[in-house]
């Protein structure tokens, strides 16, 4: 019958052999969380996804898009684009820097990307103080405020991230060469989160000189 | 049952830092035990269960009569629209997929635990505080707006109590994810080196179909919350036609999530029916791959075809005519499953025990269910009988006839291996008379109402239709007192019933090879495998030990060749 037959000698290599001659039974299975974070990812891309649509419909049934008085404001985000973009390289050096062992070349990658993330959320802060319209004021700003507000809050919790890998990169052999789950995952969903800006770039200001 | 108790080797040598076994308190406390986890989401749910039934019996009771004399129109809402949500994301997604799903996928697939014990443990626990949310809302007069909680209605009537209703959904949904996340990986990564994926048991297979969906299919939905949230609290018009916005792209994000929570429920469902089917009928599950494939085309065909709630809603000609046909498509997979289960019991050598009552029942009533849906699926009935109480007929044949059905079945089927004892089969088989006759009086005369043009949703309605609504009433009722014998037995049975060994039924499963109730990390050693999950031997009808009662040995029934 399916699984009626034990075969000792077929048993997961890292368990380790117990007094008894029984085959302990805590061997480690191995690490899924960066797969993990991939699946959680695309999953929460259809959260924005349902955001995008619903302004893509809002847009189509509207004669003037954005309606007059809410213009957005082109400069800074532009800045704040390039910013953003140009940290997901600089991120990845330093993941390629922990995979050849140098964790102060890690952490200052890390620590770069991080006032990255930070100048953006600054420039971000700025432009909501300048635009001169508010969240309620029509849709578009509804839209507008919601979508950027929310991406605001994955950068902010991407930054946080990264300044724990910092935090914990403090204690000598936590991480290495061979041990980077946390740092890989900083850096996927710094690119996640990188990736979302250039559709909503698209959509909230590209999209809007046509 | 006279049988002893077996499994020699997790006897023999136990772990001296591990306890072999859990005590009643361990249940209440942050376990990571995909286990413990999976009764701990049975119970609950169950519990919700209670509470949700309560709320429909109260409902029907003021259905009695034609006038609105038991409760005031409020709160005949409020139990309506909290009715349907526990039932649906308190009771069947949680009972299906957090309690069957984290108690069996494990052992089906011959891992220790799941991928991320700790990320499942935080997912069940985000439930309890979801529910009291939602019952919470009650002292702040219920939400009013029916499950889907369309704008305007939910705007107009916008209340605290709509917006906890709108937290309690959200936080459960997250739950949901984080139990997909998890589900995904663990089937992917975590089975025995000698499990290929033509050798999965089903209910694997449907539940990493139920995951990819819910994964999909739930953050769209956050999504349309989060707006009528912001719409309700922070003076957005999202969903404001005055203001500019569109009610109509609520609805379009609500039912990306919610047509695929039809088959949320359900698919699971039908992995609890493929396990239970071939087992109590002795014989090779028909059509394996038929099954498994078709539970894959269900979700994705599902995650396109949420239109057809929406043929009222001003939806163009060319939409319809698409979505139509994609619903009608989806009919296909579904018979596809139906054909095969009774193909198994097709001179199969039946064992009419309460699990396989409850399956056959089940068969009868999804079929009906699923027959009325596909007279919905056609645009044109859909518009004649839409919001009238032929609805409610035909999701109640498909929720209440598909989905609490299965769930009894699997309750009985495994309730021998969660905790080692024989429920009584006798009250199970007067738990299954008083719930099909139950949920026949209740919703079968409803297609006759709903045909005759009374509409749902109402506490008040036509006195020309009092006759029938008092047969509903009077089935409802009884469907109340069917839930006695179960849980009295369940209970009992747990404390006091007789010992059974590992494989009661003789099933060919890996969660059979364990100990029941299993041990804490399922096996002392891993099992190989050495067939497929429904090699019944090569004649279907020689089985042996089909009296769960007669002595079985531990060795195979039949043996494959
Ligand atoms: C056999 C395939 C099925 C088809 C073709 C189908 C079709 C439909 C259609 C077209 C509607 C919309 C009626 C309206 O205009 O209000 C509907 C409603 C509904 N269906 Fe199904 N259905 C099927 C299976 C299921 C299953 C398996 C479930 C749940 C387990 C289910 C649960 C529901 C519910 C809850 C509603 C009510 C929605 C509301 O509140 O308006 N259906 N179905
Ligand atoms: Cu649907």
């Amino acid at each position: 019958m399916q699984g009626s037959t034990i075969d000792e000698y077929q048993v997961s290599p890292n368990s380790e052999p117990s007094a008894e001659g029984a085959v302990a039974a805590h061997e480690e299975h191995p690490d899924y969380r960066v797969l993990g974070l991939i699946v959680f990812l695309a999953s929460e891309s259809l959260m924005f996804g349902g955001m995008f649509a619903s302004y893509l419909i809002y847009r189509g049934v509207s004669a003037t898009w954005p309606p007059e008085g809410t213009e957005v404001e082109l400069l800074v985000p532009a800045i704040n684009t390039i910013i953003l973009v140009s940290s997901s390289f600089v991120i990845h050096n330093g993941d390629v820097a922990i995979k050849k062992n140098n964790i102060s070349g890690m952490r200052l990658w890390y620590i770069i990307t991080a006032i990255m993330g930070v100048i953006f959320l600054g420039g971000q802060v700025y432009e909501y103080l300048t635009l001169g319209y508010g969240l309620t004021t029509n849709v578009f700003s509804n839209c507008f405020y919601l979508m950027t507000g929310f991406h605001g809050l994955h950068v902010t919790v991407g930054v946080l991230l990264i300044l724990g890998v910092l935090w914990r990169s403090r204690r000598p052999g936590h991480y290495g060469e061979t041990k980077h789950v946390g740092i890989e995952m900083a850096e996927i969903y710094w690119h996640f989160v990188d990736i979302i800006w250039i559709i909503l770039f698209t959509l909230l200001y590209i999209l809007t000189l046509f | 049952m006279t049988q002893t108790e077996t499994a020699p080797q997790s006897q023999a040598t136990s772990h001296s830092s591990h306890p072999t076994a859990w005590k009643w308190y361990d249940y209440f406390t942050f376990n990571v035990d995909h286990k413990v986890i999976g009764i701990q989401y049975l119970v609950t749910s169950f519990v919700f269960y209670l509470i949700g039934g309560l709320m429909a019996v109260a409902m029907r009771a003021e259905l009695y009569t034609p006038d609105s004399d038991l409760l005031d129109p409020n709160l005949y809402n409020a139990f309506l629209t909290n009715h349907g949500t526990i039932m649906i994301f308190f009771w069947v997604v949680p009972a299906a997929i957090g309690g069957f799903g984290n108690y069996l996928i494990p052992l089906m697939i011959g891992a220790r635990d799941m991928a991320f014990p700790k990320l499942n443990a935080i997912a069940f626990w985000l439930v309890p505080p979801a529910g009291a949310l939602l019952l919470g809302s009650f002292f702040f007069g219920g939400a009013q707006s029916g499950w889907t909680s369309y704008p305007p209605l939910s705007l107009i009537t916008a209340n605290t109590a709509q917006s906890m209703w709108i937290l309690s959904i959200i936080l459960v949904g997250t739950s949901s994810i984080l139990g997909s996340v998890n589900f995904i990986i663990t089937i992917f990564k975590m089975r025995v080196p000698s499990m290929r994926w033509d050798q999965m048991p089903l209910f694997c297979w449907a539940i990493l179909a139920t995951s990819i969906l819910a994964l999909f299919s739930t953050p769209v939905l956050a999504a349309g919350l989060t707006l009528l949230l912001f719409d309700i609290n922070f003076g957005t018009s999202f969903f404001r036609p005055d203001a500019g916005g569109n009610v109509v792209v609520y609805q379009h994000l609500f039912w990306f999530y919610s047509h695929p929570a039809v088959y949320l429920m359900i698919l699971p469902i039908f992995g609890i029916m493929s396990e239970v089917v071939p087992v109590h009928a002795r014989k090779p599950i028909f059509g394996y791959k038929a099954i498994a494939y078709s539970s894959l085309a269900i979700c994705i065909v599902g995650l396109f075809v949420w239109v057809h709630h929406m043929f009222t809603s001003g939806t163009p000609p060319w939409m319809r005519m698409f979505f139509t046909i994609s619903t009608l498509i989806v009919a296909v997979p579904t018979g596809v499953k139906i054909f095969s289960w009774v193909a198994t019991l097709w001179q199969g050598k039946i064992r009419y025990t309460s699990a396989m009552l409850f399956a056959i029942g089940l068969l009868g009533m999804f079929v009906l269910g699923g027959l009325s849906g596909v007279t919905l699926g056609t645009a044109p009935f859909d518009i004649h009988v839409h919001d009238t109480y032929y609805i409610v007929a035909h999701f109640h044949y498909v929720l209440f006839g598909g989905s609490v059905f299965g769930l009894y079945a699997g309750m009985y089927h495994w309730f021998p291996k969660i905790t080692g004892r024989m429920y009584n089969e006798t009250w199970g088989k007067v738990h299954f008379v008083l719930t099909f006759i139950g949920a026949n009086l209740t919703f079968l005369p409803m297609h006759s109402l709903g045909l005759q043009g009374m509409p749902r949703r109402v506490a008040m309605y036509d006195p020309q239709f009092t006759a029938i609504n008092q047969l509903c009433t009077f089935g409802a009722i009884l469907l109340g007192f069917s839930v006695v014998p179960f849980a009295v037995n369940l209970i009992w049975s747990w404390m006091y019933g007789p010992k059974v060994g590992d494989n009661p039924w003789d099933a060919l499963t890996l969660e059979w090879t364990t100990s029941s109730p299993p041990e804490i990390e399922n096996w002392e050693v891993l099992p190989v495998l050495t067939h497929g999950p429904y090699a019944y031997g090569m004649n279907g009808r020689n089985g042996k030990g089909l009296n769960p009662s007669a002595p079985t040995s531990g060795e195979p029934a039949v043996e494959a060749k």
